[in-house]
């Protein structure tokens, strides 16, 4: 078909192509991005424990790293957020589990999904998540209390990484948002 | 094209109007224009326009900077926004900031590069008859044209805690989502949709002007720079404003229709918008820019009376630039949290561009170099170019490092490096442009004393506007902000005085522009002389309503 063009218009569908394959590229982004974070580790990602992939258990070193927790609500969400301790500190290699402690100070059920990231954002590729409650919604009833674990621990291979081995202390952060609860578990990551 | 052309003889017949013999009437001709000289012009005074707004707009800023504390701010809101507040009033200078921004980027220097010199000069320097596609010329034009009313429209709606979308140029997400409620950053939003839109039509109709069109003999490496210039901002174009499209079309669909692309609540990142949004932005500086170093390459060699030197390493340099200009883009944002491997790539990336810069600013001068100088009104902006955008380049350099970028970034030092390398730079090589080429748009020559005073004077301001700024971003002075510590008052007061003296310069230019259509002598063919060997100066000044009917042969 290109055939027949005319020279102009040959080459205005192929400029107009070029347009369309970067709008194309411009929406790819969005999975293209959150693939990125996922493997890269890149803004502080953590990573999620899958144990058909883990060959073996992580060897637990005799380093220790602390461990900050914190705890954050959207303005829109009427719960109270906290770390039962503020602060751990683990063994490299070693599974620990923190405590958070969710309350519903509102006089009706709300559901709520946590956003988390860790910084340094370089130690977000060798934290990672055995258990989480960020990986589901979580469901309050009207002044409703609920201790809500982590379980984790830091991948001994931060060992190796240059930019990552002088981290002393990594910060677990958390952000509760309100949720529609229809999609229950999509945002599970 | 043919319909117009066709019809206009006999039109012209029967109402006896004076005009050439297939020149259209004054409604079809500026209205329906297909002519790429006429949308060429409606596109500077367009620009010209736009820039009258944008300027009156960063002279309101400097007037409330120029002391510490709200001075006029609440009045201005108030005027504007009837009861308003203190909120109104912030609001109000974010909404300053952001029509300054967008009018300047969007509406002053695209159209009057791209759009103005681009539109007048590519045809006639490869010896095209028109543009590959008049119709779609015109659909550009007024697409801009709709999408500068737009905007200007968003600033009388609500957009969140004041009149009018204050989310600044960058239109960064989570302010212009969940921070702006109303329809002023809808309005501003789609107003860049239609503007890139006419961008994009804009560029696909220079590739292919520039590809199919030019005269029997002029190859790729025989056209002017110029050309060269604006075929690689095309490319820029085409490839960067569709991922802004795409941005900030996600940005209205999280506003209003519930997704959540940047909302971390949904599973989405602000970051991402930056990232998409810088990887428009980066390449859109360059675009502002490389019709600038056409321009200026054309005149240096003009009134050098020597060919440019080295003309392929010019051209490809701006391949280059074009080219490494879209793998820099997060040099923008070293502070939302990079790892020191991905600062490092950014920052070496960021400096190889200085690379071909230098190569281009080292032509310009062994051009000059050993040539028959004369120092002309354009050749004095083009060598004010030349030494302020190389000011404006060596800021850049000091920026792209992403250590010292932490402690600068969003300070007045960023702000006065982009005011070089753009304001001096990108400005003064449209001066530059149109004092080089208005003989040949409108057949009159300009004051050439007019051209000078405005250039000293115009520079002096500009420098004493923005050389302080550098001081007051070391000092911590942050962007945006309509107040101020005691402690950066007086350099603030230097910089809002370099205002009035830049806006005593763009007065002598409209007193220029005024005296040169009314009593300005009739410029000759070509003015400039044997320095100036592009094909627009082989015509009549102005040129005839339709050029190489029979095609020039290069040799």
């Amino acid at each position: 078909m290109m055939g027949r063009l005319s020279p102009n218009a040959k080459t205005a569908s192929l400029a107009s192509l070029m347009a369309l394959a970067m709008t194309g590229l411009g929406f790819a982004a969005v999975p293209l991005y959150d693939l990125f974070c996922r493997v890269t580790g890149f803004g502080g990602t953590t990573q999620r424990y899958d144990p058909v992939a883990a060959a073996a258990e992580p060897q637990i070193l005799s380093d220790t790293i602390s461990v900050r927790f914190d705890a954050n609500v959207s303005p829109n969400l009427p719960w109270k957020f906290y770390p039962e301790h503020p602060r751990d500190t683990v063994s490299v290699g070693a599974r620990d589990m923190a405590i958070f402690i969710a309350e519903n100070n509102s006089s009706q059920p709300v559901v709520g999904t946590a956003s988390f990231n860790v910084t340094p954002t370089q130690a977000g590729q060798y934290f990672t998540k055995i258990q989480c409650f960020c990986f589901t919604q979580q469901r309050l009833e009207p002044g409703q209390q609920m201790r809500m674990p982590v379980l984790f621990f830091v991948d001994p291979k931060i060992k190796d990484d240059p930019d990552a081995r002088d981290v002393q202390e990594i910060t677990l952060s958390y952000t509760f948002h309100p949720s529609d609860p229809v999609d229950e578990g999509k945002k599970a990551s | 094209m043919t319909d117009i052309a066709a019809t206009a003889p006999a039109h012209g017949h029967d109402h006896a109007h004076d005009h050439d013999h297939d020149t259209p009437g004054f409604f079809v001709r500026w209205f329906m224009s297909t002519n790429h000289k006429d949308i060429g012009t409606l596109y500077l005074i367009f620009a010209i326009v736009a820039g009258i707004v944008g300027g009156v707009i960063s002279g309101m800023m400097r007037w409330e900077l120029a002391e510490p504390g709200i001075q006029h701010l609440v009045g201005w809101a108030q005027f504007f926004d009837g009861a308003a507040g203190e909120v109104q009033a912030k609001h109000f200078w974010n909404v300053m900031i952001t029509a300054h921004g967008l009018i300047m980027v969007f509406f002053m220097v695209m159209p009057a590069m791209i759009g103005g010199f681009g539109n007048w000069f590519v045809p006639l320097m490869i010896g095209a008859p028109d543009m590959a596609f008049p119709r779609m010329n015109n659909v550009s034009f007024w697409l801009t044209f709709v999408a500068f009313f737009m905007l200007v429209g968003s600033m009388f709606v609500p957009g969140g805690s004041g009149l009018g979308a204050g989310t600044g140029w960058t239109v960064y997400a989570p302010l212009s989502t969940s921070g702006s409620p109303g329809p002023a950053v809808d309005m501003a939003i789609f107003s860049l949709h239609l503007a890139g839109a006419a961008s994009i039509l804009g560029a696909i109709n220079f590739i292919t002007t520039i590809f199919n069109m030019r005269a029997p003999g002029m190859t790729l490496h025989k056209m002017p720079l110029f050309v060269w210039s604006v075929l690689v901002t095309a490319f820029l174009l085409l490839l960067a404003l569709p991922v802004l499209a795409a941005a900030i079309t996600m940005l209205l669909t999280d506003r209003n229709f519930g997704t959540t692309f940047y909302d971390a609540a949904g599973g989405g990142d602000p970051v991402l918008y930056q990232h998409l949004f810088w990887f428009f932005g980066h390449p859109e500086v360059y675009i502002m820019i490389l019709p600038g170093f056409g321009i200026v390459s054309q005149i240096i060699s003009t009134f050098s009376r020597k060919p440019v030197f080295g003309y392929l390493g010019m051209a490809y340099a701006m391949v280059a630039i074009g080219v490494v200009g879209f793998i820099v883009w997060a040099h923008h944002m070293f502070t939302v949290g990079m790892s020191v491997n991905l600062k490092m790539y950014f920052t070496a990336a960021t400096m190889v561009i200085a690379v071909p810069t230098g190569i281009k600013i080292f032509s310009w001068i062994a051009t000059m170099w050993g040539g028959s100088m004369s120092f002309k009104t354009p050749m004095v902006w083009s060598l004010g170019f030349i030494f302020m955008f190389t000011v404006g380049g060596v800021t850049g350099v000091v920026l792209a490092n992403g250590g010292v970028d932490t402690n600068l970034h969003d300070t007045y030092y960023v702000v006065a490096h982009f005011h070089y390398v753009l304001s001096l730079g990108a400005v003064f090589s449209l001066f530059a442009g149109f004092y080089y080429w208005f003989p040949k748009m409108s057949g009159r020559m300009y004051s050439e004393f007019l051209g000078q005073l405005h250039f000293w004077i115009f520079f002096i301001g500009v420098n004493v506007l923005f050389f302080p700024q550098h001081f007051l971003g070391q000092q911590g002075m942050p962007r945006r902000y309509p107040d101020y510590a005691e402690a950066y008052a007086f350099w603030h007061l230097i910089s809002s005085y370099g205002y009035v003296i830049m806006g005593v310069g763009v007065l002598i230019f409209f007193a220029n522009i005024l005296y040169s259509l009314v009593a300005g002598k009739r410029a000759a063919d070509n003015p400039w002389g044997e320095g100036a060997t592009t094909l627009e100066w082989t015509l009549s000044s102005p040129p005839p309503f339709h050029q190489f009917n029979e095609l020039p042969r290069i040799a």
